[in-house]
Formats: C-alpha cells, structure tokens, sequence
C-alpha cells in the first residue's frame, strides 16, 4: 500500500457521501439516485463510477475481483485493480468464488454469485430512456408515474424492423415490478441472473453521476411481448477451451484466412473447468 | 350563446345530462400579456366546435390550455369522465391527467413532427397508445395498428415505414390513427389541414367529417379556415385579440354574423 492517499484512494467524507446514496439506491430498487461524483484519476468511460462504488464499500478484510467483458487480464481489469492493491492494501483474486466485491465492466460471471458477495457494474448511460425522450425533466417525470410505454415502443420496432428483438445488450429490465432499469451494457445473456440475485448488485455512473442497486433476492424481468418472449443469446458452437455449452462464448479471429474460433468470455470459468479436467485425468 | 337543450339524446339513447368538457373563465397570462381572457364554453358529447380568428388571437393557447398541456393563470376546465364523475383538470393530479389525454382524449398537431414519432414506423406510432395502456401483444398491436391506418386510407404496406417517407397528407392521417386507436370521446385538432395542398386538405376534411360522425367524436378545431370550420363544425368561437368576440351555430355565425368583426371575418373570405 503506498502512502499519501487515503484508504482506498477517496477521503472519507466523499466515502460516506456515496455510501448514503448507495443506501437509498438499495431502499429503492432500480431508482437512479444522484451523488457528488468526484474526478478519479482515470478519464470518463473507463469505470469512474464503478471505481467509486467499490472504493467507498471496500474494507481492508476484502478480497477483490475486477473484470472487463469476463476477464481478469484486459487493461481495464489490470489497471482498476492495481489500483486497489496499491491504495488499499486488500487481497486480490482472479477467482470468483474467493472475492467478495466483484467490480465488472459488461459481465456478470458464469458462477453462481452467493449472499456474501457484492458486484459493482460500470454504467455509462444510466438512464434507459434516454434514446428515446432526450429532456431529463421529462423522464423523471416518466419514472415518478412508471409511464414506460415508449420502451415497448423500442421493441415493437426491433420486431417490425428484423422479425424479433434485436437488442442483444443493455436489455431493459423492470425490478421490483416498479422501477425501469439498464442493467449497464451487459449481454442479455446476463439478464436472467441478475433477477432473484443472492449477491447484492450495485450500478455506479461517475460521468453521469447516478448511482442504483438491485438488492438481493429482488425480481428483475426483462420487458418482451408475449407473442416475443425474451430469449437469451445461443450458440450452434461450444468453447474451444473448455467445451463448455452454457456459457457467453466470444468469437476469436485466429487469422486472416476467416480461422476463428468461440472461446468463454468469462476467463476464471473457463480456467476452472480446464483445471477441473486436468485434475480428473 | 346555443348550448343545444338538455332533452337531446344522443344516438345510443342515453340523455344528454351533462356537458363531456366544460371551461369555466379561464384566462391565460404570459407575465403582463393576456393571451385568452374569461373564455367560458361547453362542449357536449358528440358536437363538434370550432375556434377562428385571425393568427395572435389566443386559439392555440386557448387550445393548449383546455387539452391540459398548458396550466392556465385562472379558470377551471371539467372534464366528464367515462364513469360520470367530474374531473377539475389541473386539479386531478398529474399521472390521471395524463393518462385521461391518452385514453379519452386525442391531440393533433397542426405539425405532424410534434405529433409522430419520427424515428419510429408508423405502426409503432400508431400502436403506441395501445402499449401506454398495457397491451403486450406484437401480433395485436399491430394488426389495431393496421386497421386503423386502413380507416384514414393510408396504405397499410406502409405500416413499417417511418413518418418522413410519408406525404403530408398521410403523416396527418397517421397521427390522427394514432390518436383514434383507444376510441377517444374528445379530439383536440390545432389546424389539422394546415399546410396540405387542397385536393387533399378536401379528402382528409371529408374523412374526418366521417369519423366524427361515425365515432360520435366530440371535438374541438382550432382553424384560420372558415370553409374548415363551416364543413365539420356545429358550433363556431369566434376570437380576438384574447377574447370571445361570437359563439353560436355555425351556420348562423357565418350566414349572419352580428359582430363586426365577425361581419369581417367572414367578408374576408375570397370567393372563386
């Protein structure tokens, strides 16, 4: 831990100031409530309200977990969590069921997530109206009255456009039956386990300056029609890596000549299916 | 002053007991300047009214306040809700009064931009309504869609294409499904016909003649057009400058009207 700053990089009254919106986004399922987001020493977009989220609920007893698109080795992952090791001295861990605070940029792990657990997402765009009704007055008033209907209107032209619901991240989810809610640019792959979650889930916005929550055990539907019920992502193909046939796979160019394969986006659950089968053999 | 008498039935039978909106005084100020003043009317299910004058003579305010997109300074304006009950619009609050101006009610603009959608089809514009009020089937929403489009004679094979590649006439036309989807029983239309050609300005007046007939649509017109106001209304407000210069009959305001402004007003009009 490197001397001059503070434990976890943030004073403590900046701490305490996120810590009570973070309260009152667990008190009210899905409501984007604003905080004082402060200048982190990373640009916009690369996870400053995550970054924040996880500085401010950190404590030296953790075990921290960061990952970019399912890995723990991308310079996103490398970097934010370096920055904890060196400004908080906690236990770091590519292993998902070691941590207990899992900051994510755009995935929720394949394993499943316990009650002692607490993943923070980076949001760039917080507000899921937002495309569709450009003035904020406006859609908070929308929230306040739950007047959703224009993202129905979303889906209704995804089908008429390509036949069926083409939004493939970012779905848009209802939780707790109230609130409308981006799950931040996840696939929507991911959208069945945020809903009913053990692990508490927390969604920070540092350009935007909102912070939310899905606390555990809460519902979250994904919006559909019932002619076009929400469906996730499948493949024809399994992980090259680990031949797993259930989890995200991203598609790998291997060459020029069109070579490529399908490998787990999420890196720890792959290593632990091949260490598995080693192991067996 | 017409209000036609109370023994009218409408066509289904029921007794006309009670008027569908009524504006009580209502005065509209922007800081010194009056834009309408004590303008005091009833509407009743059914009947069709609508408002001329000259352009600044406060009709678009006047209709903007009694459609409940504008608080008025003073006044009320009630609303006859389908069960009977009165409604004081800007009393009730906000979420009933928006949801009372996209069930029972239909706005149209005079510009179909403010109206539509324009980065949706128009069966997503059409069916939107439908969505606000729950309906979660695609298939459902947009076959209401298809056959409402058909109704305004707007190509139905034109139903995933988006408002900008439609002509004047039919971007009218669609806002008007849009707004006809959930059966309203009041229409508010600020110059429905404004900026179309006459060939088609003549279709959409005849089909909305119908409609009001058939849909038995109580509505209110704003126009600068007396011909507009003579083919489809049953009473004529006559404005200016922020007050009430004429209400009556329509074919009384305009074959024998008493004000001289109204007197011309209606000498205005070039005759071919």
């Amino acid at each position: 831990m490197s001397g001059g700053y503070n434990f976890a990089y943030l004073d403590e009254q900046t701490k305490r100031m996120i810590r009570r919106a973070l309260l009152k986004a667990v008190a009210i399922p899905g409501y984007q409530v604003p905080f004082g987001s402060r200048e982190m020493p990373l640009p916009y977009g690369w996870g400053t309200g995550g970054i924040q989220v996880t500085a401010s609920i950190i404590g030296a007893a953790d075990t921290l977990k960061v990952i970019d698109q399912g890995a723990d080795d991308t310079t996103n992952a490398v970097s934010i969590r370096r920055f904890f090791a060196r400004t908080t001295g906690v236990r770091t861990t590519e292993r998902t069921i070691d941590a207990t605070i899992i900051q994510t940029r755009h995935r929720i792990p394949e394993t499943k997530l316990g009650d002692d657990q607490i993943i923070v997402f980076q949001v760039p765009i917080p507000e899921p109206l937002r495309w569709l009704e450009p003035r904020e007055t406006e859609t908070r008033r929308m929230h306040a009255y739950a007047d959703y209907a224009v993202m129905h209107v979303r889906l209704y032209e995804d089908v008429a456009r390509y036949g069926h619901i083409a939004t493939a991240y970012d779905y848009p989810v209802v939780v707790n039956g109230r609130y409308l809610m981006r799950p931040s640019p996840i696939p929507k792959f991911d959208n069945p386990k945020l809903d009913f979650s053990p692990a508490l889930m927390l969604f920070g916005a540092g350009r935007e300056k909102r912070i939310y929550a899905v606390p555990p055990y809460t519902s979250v539907k994904s919006l559909d029609f019932e002619d076009h019920p929400f469906r996730i992502e499948t493949w024809t193909t399994r992980c090259a890596l680990c031949g797993s046939g259930d989890s995200f796979l991203d598609e790998v160019i291997t060459d020029d000549r069109g070579g490529r394969m399908f490998v787990c986006s999420d890196t720890d659950y792959c290593a632990g299916r091949r260490n598995t089968e080693a192991a067996a053999e | 002053m017409s209000a036609p008498d109370a023994d009218l039935v409408e066509p289904a039978g029921r007794p006309l007991d009670a008027p569908l909106l009524s504006v009580r005084g209502l005065t509209k100020r922007y800081s010194s300047r009056i834009a309408c003043r004590d303008v005091t009317f009833d509407l009743w299910p059914g009947e069709v009214m609508a408002v001329v004058g000259e352009s600044g003579a406060g009709k678009t305010t006047l209709l903007n306040c009694v459609s409940g997109q504008i608080e008025p300074s003073a006044g009320e304006i009630l609303f006859t809700r389908r069960d009977g009950s009165t409604a004081d619009l800007y009393r009730i609050p906000e979420p009933e009064r928006r949801r009372l101006m996209r069930t029972d009610w239909g706005i149209i603009h005079q510009n179909p931009r403010d109206g539509l959608r324009f980065n949706v089809s128009t069966g997503g514009n059409v069916g939107e309504r439908l969505m606000a009020i729950g309906a979660r089937n695609y298939a459902s929403i947009r076959g209401e869609a298809i056959q409402w489009l058909d109704r305004l004679e707007v190509d139905t094979g034109r139903v995933d294409d988006l408002p900008a590649t439609l002509s004047g006439g039919m971007q009218q036309r669609v806002q008007i499904a849009r707004n006809l989807i959930t059966h309203p029983r009041l229409v508010f239309m600020d110059e429905p016909t404004g900026g179309l050609d006459v060939s088609v300005q003549a279709r959409l007046l005849d089909l909305l003649r119908s409609l009001v007939t058939e849909l038995h649509l109580a509505a209110v017109i704003v126009t600068h057009d007396l011909a507009v106001a003579r083919l489809l209304a049953d009473r004529l407000m006559v404005m200016r400058g922020g007050d009430v210069v004429e209400l009556g009959l329509t074919d009384q305001v305009l074959d024998d009207p008493q004000e001289p402004y109204t007197q011309l007003l209606v000498s205005s009009v070039l005759q071919i």
